[in-house]
């Protein structure tokens, strides 16, 4: 064929249509929708939001095209390795690297004297070094940091780095901590002990309430601690330019804060450093601060002129931690006879590992949240946590919520089994009421609890199977609320705690920035989805940069379950600005209203007659020939709701989700074995953007609330993690994990955008009581600690038989015969 | 000069393809396949052998690539999920964990679908029992296995319904 016998195309004006095919989507069977399908601002009804689809990402994550931030090699780029301490308390005597430093290939070693800044991710705890300068407090406390040409050499020449330790007594345990005869692991004249935060908080008339119940329930729970382990191990690769300025790739959820904190410690202003947070291969609240490594890689990416790369190995993943905190509980819950609860005191003793992290926030979120699922007239709260010589715990999944919420249901079928009242009925019987306040305060907005209660009751046949089940069979129900975004940021300022800009393209793309970090939850998706919604085009129309504090407005991060709402609010308000000049240009041109245009199906058509009608490119250049370039910018701004007492910022959320779990268990009665039969989890979402996407974290949060509630531990001997590595830190395998049965329930909230809520921390909380509470149906013994173990499970039946017939049992053990010499 | 030993210029067989490469002969497959050759695709979680993120075909067996030598790997077919795809066609076990949401953060997900891809290709009629054993080497702290299980059971019935109708892979 010739070259003039080729057809020509035209690029005088653009094609109308668009080759790509709409990304198949489908109705979901797990959800159960209450909330109208044709909302008054949403005259089109919906055909993104609420339809089960492929995440927008899913196809570059399953050819290995996307770059996690350990996947990022830049030329005449050096390897770090953190020196870390040995041992878990010592006085720093002398850190000598100077047989490092002659190592051929070290380029350089930095100390703690390098960077004399100490920083937190609360204002109120700045308690951490990048490196240690005169104290250590943890096995694993970073030291210094050694770069070299290639990673085999740093690790040698951090091996080569002499440190001398005068040892002092470790602190292990939440007692010894309350001691006042141990060394302070933080130094603080106002204390003789190692506490590190008190928070003692009272509503209502807590003495009358008790005074006025019937039956007072007295417990204690100890809930273990455990960690995040997401696949991904941490890893940072910094860059000096030569324009002088720093760029910082990391996998982190909180690009917002490493760009606060690096500023602060490296002494550089904001529009100096620049933060990328590439797909973070897992989260789970495990890298939602800054990491001394990030730090450390940032200043000698600065000294050397060279870039720095900081993968952590495993083993440094359990060190850097900031996981579950290990929290004993004593709580008192006032009833009368019909279950009405007069007044709960909570008393709650957190094991806080060696730095304060967000651990002043947990301290308060073991009880902040006490009332948000049930109506208690009357609360009193004791929190304290307390400093150990253990690697620091912070917020995994549920953040401080989890563990009072083991203790509340718990204790709460107990209440229920004395009273000779249905479980679930009771709990639906003193369920909170949607769109009320709290004794502490909290607003409730929109709450489906008594939805999940029965959508799970129902799919289970809980009720016949409770009544029929043989001993060592059991079924158990829990329920939890949770926060959709932490009501305030962690530094107190007046700005929007999320941004979106939307620009959209003469060719009919449509890029949303966001300054979101995509950790697996699905924000990017959200995000696509929200815009594509509100101008009528198909998700992968949508481009979406996320995570760059170049580019993308501020968002405050993947944490407490904020992005949808917050993230998810503020990109809906730039669409529909785009969309309502969209709509002014089609509507001059259609000679329509413009109140009455619609968007769906890459069309801009006049709701009235959907035949007349322009293609959403046509549209896009009608506008863009009216207006200018088309970009428009949302915001998000929770409302003020604290309540004003000390501590009140935490807990307030612009609205609650709300998980209902029921668990069914068949228990060894002889060897204690547990075998979890299936979960079964009814989820409150709001409404969902993506059901398969809200289907995935019910999934993952049932799955890691499994694997709390049965396995998984955080042990220590003589001050060492005994198990950092992921062969003896259980976890599910596919062998272990039950089928998990997921249930949406949409209840429209008024304020979330197209009124959703969260899925990505909730549905993880219930599970673990309602395990619980199914083995105490099994077993007619309740155990009142995590995780829960065949051990415990024998001594809980042994103590409840009032003897040791197991031990009785076992065969007498004759000693073995002295090894001959 | 640094500790590494001097590197080895050697030919090792990957994606279908002979290529040529010099690494420090103390290298990992894995760490050849991520630093020496840019295929990034293939994770790392432990590279102790526990989670499974590493893995690749090795004469089409699942390897654990953390624990292999790449020295040892000359004559070997090896196979990444670089390699899966095929004239811009994802293999059906690739659409099948996108379709399912079989991949949240996907960081595990390279490893899975390896694991998976041998499966597939190997076996028909598989239960869910064998997909939950063949995959019991890979962790994935997201998902709950759920839908990976979904994911390898709906290539499995593609593959299979494929191969029925006279399309071989």
């Amino acid at each position: 064929m010739k070259e003039e016998e080729l057809p020509q195309v035209s690029t005088a004006t653009n094609p109308d249509g668009d080759a790509r095919l709409p990304t198949p989507a489908h109705d979901a069977s797990s959800v159960i929708r209450r909330a109208p399908q044709t909302p008054p601002d949403k005259p089109e009804g919906f055909h993104v939001v609420g339809k089960a689809m492929a995440k927008t990402d899913s196809f570059t994550r399953v050819t290995g095209q996307d770059k996690f931030a350990d996947d990022i090699f830049l030329p005449n780029m050096l390897y770090g390795k953190m020196v870390r301490s040995t041992v878990p308390h010592a006085v720093l005597k002398r850190v000598d690297a100077s047989a490092a430093r002659a190592l051929p290939g070290v380029v350089a070693v930095a100390t703690g004297a390098d960077i004399l800044v100490r920083y937190g991710i609360l204002p109120s705890s700045p308690d951490e070094m990048v490196m240690a300068l005169d104290k250590v407090r943890y096995v694993g406390d970073p030291i210094a940091c050694v770069v070299a040409d290639d990673e085999l050499t740093a690790e040698e020449a951090a091996e080569l780095v002499d440190v001398e330790y005068e040892a002092l007594p470790a602190i292990g345990t939440i007692d010894q901590a309350l001691r006042d005869d141990l060394p302070q692991i933080h130094e603080n004249p106002r204390r003789t002990n190692n506490i590190h935060k008190e928070a003692h908080l009272e509503f209502g008339d807590v003495e009358a309430g008790f005074a006025q119940a019937d039956r007072i329930f007295e417990d204690e729970y100890f809930f273990e601690g455990n960690t995040h382990a997401p696949i991904e191990q941490h890893a940072v690769v910094a860059q000096y330019g030569g324009d002088g300025k720093l760029t910082i790739w990391c996998s982190t959820q909180t690009p917002h804060y490493l760009h606060r904190i690096a500023c602060a410690v490296l002494g550089m202003p904001g529009s100096q450093v620049r933060i990328i947070a590439p797909p973070v291969g897992g989260g789970f609240g495990g890298k939602t601060e800054p990491f001394a490594h990030e730090l450390a890689a940032a200043y000698l990416a600065r000294k050397t002129g060279r870039p720095v790369k900081i993968a952590l190995n495993r083993q440094e993943v359990f060190y850097a931690h900031r996981g579950r905190h290990p929290v004993r509980f004593k709580l008192k819950t006032g009833v009368k006879n019909d279950g009405t609860i007069t007044a709960i005191h909570l008393q709650s003793w957190l094991d806080g590992g060696a730095y304060g992290s967000y651990g002043v926030a947990t301290t308060y979120y073991t009880g902040a949240l006490t009332t948000v699922t049930y109506k208690v007239p009357a609360y009193k709260f004791d929190g304290c946590r307390v400093f150990t010589n253990k690697p620091p715990c912070g917020p995994k999944r549920g953040h401080g919520t989890t563990q009072p919420r083991f203790a509340l249901e718990n204790q709460l079928d107990k209440i229920a089994d004395a009273l000779g009242l249905d479980a679930a009925e009771y709990r639906k019987q003193i369920a909170v009421d949607p769109y009320t306040s709290t004794v502490n305060g909290l607003r409730v907005t929109s709450c489906g609890l008594r939805e999940c209660i029965d959508a799970a009751c129902e799919r289970t046949q809980y009720k016949t199977k409770r009544a029929a089940m043989r001993r060592g069979k059991g079924i158990g129900i829990a329920a939890s609320a949770y926060l959709c975004g932490a009501g305030l940021p962690i530094y107190w300022n007046d700005m929007p705690q999320s941004g979106a800009m939307v620009k959209v393209d003469r060719g009919g793309g449509v890029t949303v920035f966001a300054g979101t970090s995509d950790c697996g939850q699905g924000s990017t998706h959200m995000l696509a989805a929200i815009v594509a919604e509100t101008l009528g085009i198909d998700v992968m129309d949508v481009s979406v940069c996320f995570g760059d504090t170049d580019l993308t407005p501020v968002d405050l991060g993947s944490y407490s379950s904020r992005v949808t709402f917050m993230a998810g609010n503020a990109a809906r308000e730039a669409a529909g600005k785009a969309r309502a000049l969209i709509a002014q240009a089609a509507a001059a041109k259609l000679g329509s209203a413009q109140e009455r245009i619609g968007f769906a199906g890459r069309r801009v058509y006049d709701l009235d007659e959907p035949s007349h009608a322009l293609t959403f490119i046509a549209a896009v250049q009608l506008a863009e020939a009216q207006f200018g370039t088309l970009a428009t910018v949302g915001s998000y701004w929770a409302p003020k709701l604290a309540a004003g007492y000390k501590g009140s910022g935490v807990g307030p959320s612009p609205a609650y989700s709300y998980s209902v779990a029921v668990a069914e268990v068949d228990v060894d009665l002889e060897t204690g074995a547990i075998q979890v039969e299936k979960i079964t989890l009814a989820h409150d979402v709001g409404r969902c953007i993506n059901a398969d996407s809200v289907e995935g974290q019910i999934e993952g949060g049932v799955y890691m609330g499994l694997g709390e509630a049965l396995m998984e531990e955080w042990p220590f001997r003589a001050g060492e993690h005994k198990i950092p590595n992921l062969l003896d830190y259980k976890t599910l395998t596919s062998l272990d994990a039950p089928p998990i049965e997921a249930i949406i329930i949409e209840t429209d909230d008024r304020e979330g955008p197209f009124g959703a809520k969260e899925a990505g921390q909730g549905p993880l909380n219930p599970v673990i009581p309602a395990i619980a509470n199914a083995v105490a149906d099994a077993i007619k013994a309740r155990i009142h600690s995590t995780p829960i173990t065949a051990e415990k499970i024998l001594k809980a039946l042994d103590a409840s038989s009032g003897s040791t017939l197991r031990l009785k049992k076992m065969p007498a053990s004759q000693p073995p015969p002295p090894v001959p010499a | 000069m640094t500790v590494a030993p001097p590197k080895v210029l050697t030919t090792l067989d990957v994606n279908g393809a002979p290529v040529q490469v010099a690494f420090h002969p103390n290298k990992t497959l894995l760490e050849v396949l991520r630093e020496d050759l840019g295929l990034t695709g293939t994770k790392h979680g432990c590279e102790m052998g526990h989670c499974g993120a590493c893995c690749v075909l090795v004469d089409e067996q699942p390897v654990l690539s953390c624990l292999a030598l790449a020295i040892e790997m000359t004559g070997h077919k090896i196979r990444t999920v670089e390699g899966l795809a095929t004239n811009g066609h994802l293999h059906p076990i690739q659409q099948a964990f996108a379709e399912c949401g079989a991949a949240q953060c996907g960081y595990c997900t390279p490893g899975f679908l390896m694991t998976g891809a041998a499966l597939v290709e190997q076996h028909g009629g598989l239960s869910e029992t064998e997909i939950r054993e063949a995959i019991a080497g890979n962790l994935c702290r997201c998902t709950g296995y759920t839908k990976i299980i979904e994911a390898i059971q709906l290539a499995a019935t593609r593959m299979e319904r494929a191969a029925s109708s006279g399309y071989s892979k």
